[in-house]
């Protein structure tokens, strides 16, 4: 059958698609976890303040979890997926456990992006890392990754096959 | 509203750049060799000017976490969620419909049990956003914002208001036409989809830049709901039918073995 073809998210987006709690996978603060952040960019270099990531991972021990629980956090499960929109300074944010696997995998949305984009961040030292594509460990532990829509930066996006 | 603010500094101006000039670029750029996926360099979008990638997609295997959408419960969602007419003790004004359809990978098989999320503007073209300034009134009785799951045969159903058209700064008389935004799961993190589903007969459709990316129009009419009348409901709203087909799974699908 034929895809529904993809349209940009607007930039309407936030009241229905944030919610709480939304990029805490597991609590802010909360032992073992980590924060993945990064900014997003235009061609300019500009932030994108109307963009929205996901993440999608395996647990600490590789498992990618098949469980509900994500729009209503406070289960003790951990789902493996999570949501952030970026904010004035195009910044976005996940509190998280390190996957057992190489990668979180990614997708963008954003006002002016007309389908959705995906992409990979690799854990630093991750085997068979693709390049540009791995995370940089920050002095106070955080895993920082910056996305680049456009310009020399730009950031690889990922196209699979279809089948 | 926001689109277009940055268009100043790039030589287009929102303010004089004439719905005919915009017509004329999407024509030229729809007489080269149709698409039937959003053109994501689509000048006739000013938005899209410095937030298309350049390079090529990088083609790879999807591994990992790329296999296994997230999964959504009951948990996640009430059934009240689908319902935007009683969300704020209140009846939204406007014209009363339900859309329904059914959410299907590219081989045809249902997804089950997988969240819907949808947002729109009210009657009269107003989201409930602070971002929206269009000078239009905010209906107290209604957000916009609905959820939803698939049931065991792919099918979700919203009841709403339909929403108007509203103005948007991409070029001089800019007017998007009615919409719904949609948000889909599939069975894999690599089905993942936001779309916009239009209505039948509207005649903004040709004029809309971002309708318009899609070159093709046999893929631009999959986003064109049905008017479904076997789904009206006497003295009470209007149905709409719009089926949505994610791209195929990855995985080995097993045949459910009870249901």
């Amino acid at each position: 059958m034929t895809e529904t073809p993809g349209q940009t998210v607007g930039p309407f987006f936030h009241h229905a698609l944030a919610y709480p709690g939304d990029s805490e996978l597991v609590p802010f603060g909360s032992a073992g976890s980590v924060v993945l952040h990064g900014y997003v960019h235009d061609g300019a270099g500009d932030p994108v303040p109307d963009a929205m990531i996901e993440i999608r991972q395996a647990d600490a021990s590789g498992v990618v979890p098949a469980v509900g629980g994500s729009l209503r956090r406070g289960g003790a499960a951990f789902t493996g997926w999570g949501r952030s929109c970026t904010d004035a300074a195009g910044h976005y944010w996940f509190s998280t456990v390190e996957p057992g696997l190489p990668f979180f995998a990614v997708t963008v949305f954003a006002r002016g992006l007309l389908d959705r984009l995906f992409t990979r961040i690799y854990l630093p030292d991750a085997p068979g890392a693709m390049e540009g594509l791995i995370a940089t460990r920050e002095a106070d532990g955080r895993l920082r990754f910056d996305i680049h829509l456009q310009g020399p930066s730009e950031t690889v996006f990922l196209t699979f096959p279809r089948t | 509203m926001v689109d277009g603010i940055r268009c100043a500094s790039l030589a287009f101006d929102p303010v004089t750049t004439s719905q005919h000039e915009i017509s004329d670029e999407i024509a030229k750029i729809q007489a080269d060799s149709p698409k039937g996926a959003p053109l994501l360099d689509f000048p006739p979008y000013r938005s899209t000017l410095l937030r298309h990638p350049t390079k090529e997609l990088r083609l790879v295997d999807p591994e990992g976490a790329e296999l296994l959408a997230p999964v959504f419960g009951h948990s996640d969602v009430a059934p009240v969620e689908a319902d935007l007419t009683i969300q704020r003790g209140g009846e939204p004004i406007g014209e009363r419909i339900r859309v329904h359809g059914r959410v299907l990978d590219g081989d045809g098989r249902p997804v089950r049990r997988q969240l819907v999320e949808i947002w729109q503007a009210n009657a009269a073209g107003r989201y409930s956003h602070q971002g929206d300034q269009h000078p239009a009134p905010l209906d107290p009785h209604f957000t916009g914002v609905g959820r939803c799951l698939t049931d065991d045969d792919g099918w979700y159903s919203f009841t709403s208001i339909k929403p108007g058209p509203y103005p948007w700064r991409n070029h001089h008389n800019a007017w998007r036409p009615a919409h719904i935004h949609f948000s889909l799961f599939g069975t894999d993190f690599t089905q993942r989809l936001i779309t916009q589903m239009y209505f039948p007969g509207d005649q903004l459709l040709a004029l809309d830049p971002i309708a318009q990316s899609i070159t093709d129009p046999a893929a631009l009419s999959r986003l064109i709901a049905t008017y479904d009348h076997e789904h009206s409901e006497h003295e009470w709203l209007l149905g709409y039918r719009w089926d949505i087909v994610l791209t195929g799974s990855h995985a080995t699908y097993l045949e459910p073995s009870d249901d």
